[in-house]
């Protein structure tokens, strides 16, 4: 089973659907990036650096675009860690895979 | 169209909730024991939780015609501690057979640590003990993907049927491997985490509709209780069939929540 096979909509109407929605999305990104570039003290963040590097698979042509990115901002390692140093996660892996 | 969330915790929601969900179609749900947002600092605040889980919250649902199920066990973030954790672990026997329990869960990891992975597998032992159903939790963002291959990993070595285990909150990343290994997926509708209604039915298109379900998880968290009957508007609004929406909404809860006795739902 294919992506386009499995949606019973057609392109068009799923274009008219969420093009709106998904055009909001985009802006709401782009002013979260300019509101950090207008912040006092701009520092290297992990999160930051992995969404850059997500955004970048959004455009690449390549599809699965959201399983990808769900690995990107994944904790790839496979042994269990000695001691939970916190009870939260924060989103993006400390160390960041390749794009 | 009537619906079934197997994964709400009533316990942080208003009797609102329960009168919106009700007119939204829900004639029964699940709640598996979960972190309160706070760890608790005794046993006998475990003893209280479970009481409410078995005693007050199924009167309070009654009120609106929705059937009250629960699971139970130390969540995964109340785990790290391995001693206290057995403590209140040696206190479920005394609720294990109450007449809405349905399991173990939801029990699994959080950030992934040897001490989590015990508590694990002494929730996974006890529930092949029972020969329960088991509700697993799987970590949130980034440590989702490595927590649910270890969970995976524990079930098979525990010696669990993996088609009496449900694995929830999975995404793009899970579903595939948790689905592949025989286990059942349940997927949580969530506004900023886990999935959205219309990621969630983006799933269910490339992955199909056999052993999986949706939930809300509604909580004291950024979490929305009808978020079920919301995916079911998503899906109708994409032309899928009825059939195939009360398969994920309902038909399916019943298949997997009918193998415990104690699971009750006018058809």
């Amino acid at each position: 089973m294919t992506e386009s096979e499995s949606c019973p909509l057609t392109h068009r109407e799923a274009i008219d659907l969420w093009f709106l929605e998904n055009r909001a999305k985009v802006l709401d990104i782009a002013a979260f990036l300019d509101r950090l570039d207008r912040t006092g003290d701009p520092e290297d963040d992990f999160r930051i650096a992995a969404l850059r590097n997500a955004l970048s698979l959004l455009i690449d042509g390549q599809g699965d675009r959201t399983r990808r990115i769900q690995l990107l901002l994944s904790d790839r390692s496979s042994e269990p860690i000695e001691a939970a140093p916190t009870q939260g996660a924060f989103g993006a892996p400390l160390r960041i895979p390749e794009a | 169209m009537k619906y079934i969330d197997p994964h709400i915790h009533m316990v942080s929601r208003t009797t609102d909730d329960y009168m919106r969900m009700a007119q939204a179609g829900c004639v029964a749900i699940t709640e598996p024991a979960f972190w309160a947002g706070y760890d608790r600092c005794s046993v006998d605040g475990f003893r209280d939780y479970y009481r409410q889980l078995t005693e007050t919250e199924p009167a309070r649902a009654a009120q609106y015609g929705i059937h009250h199920h629960c699971w139970l066990c130390i969540n995964p973030k109340e785990a790290e501690d391995v001693g206290f954790a057995r403590e209140v672990m040696s206190c479920l026997p005394e609720f294990l057979d109450k007449s809405n329990v349905l399991g173990i869960g939801e029990i699994g990891l959080n950030k992934n640590s040897r001490n989590e992975m015990t508590i694990l597998e002494a929730h996974l032992e006890l529930a092949k003990s029972l020969d329960s159903l088991v509700l697993v939790h799987t970590p949130h963002l980034e440590d989702k993907l490595k927590g649910t291959q270890l969970i995976m990993d524990a079930v098979n070595n525990a010696g669990l049927q993996p088609d009496k285990v449900l694995i929830d909150h999975v995404e793009e990343h899970t579903v595939g491997e948790v689905l592949e290994r025989g286990f059942w997926a349940g997927m949580t509708l969530y506004p900023d985490s886990k999935c959205t209604p219309q990621r969630a039915v983006d799933i269910l298109e490339r992955w199909g509709t056999d052993r999986i379900w949706m939930n809300s998880a509604g909580d004291w968290g950024n979490s929305d209780p009808l978020a079920v009957p919301k995916a079911q508007v998503e899906m109708r609004l994409r032309r899928h069939p009825s059939a195939m929406i009360e398969k994920v909404t309902f038909d399916n809860p019943i298949t997997f929540l009918g193998r415990s006795p104690n699971f009750h739902v006018e058809c």
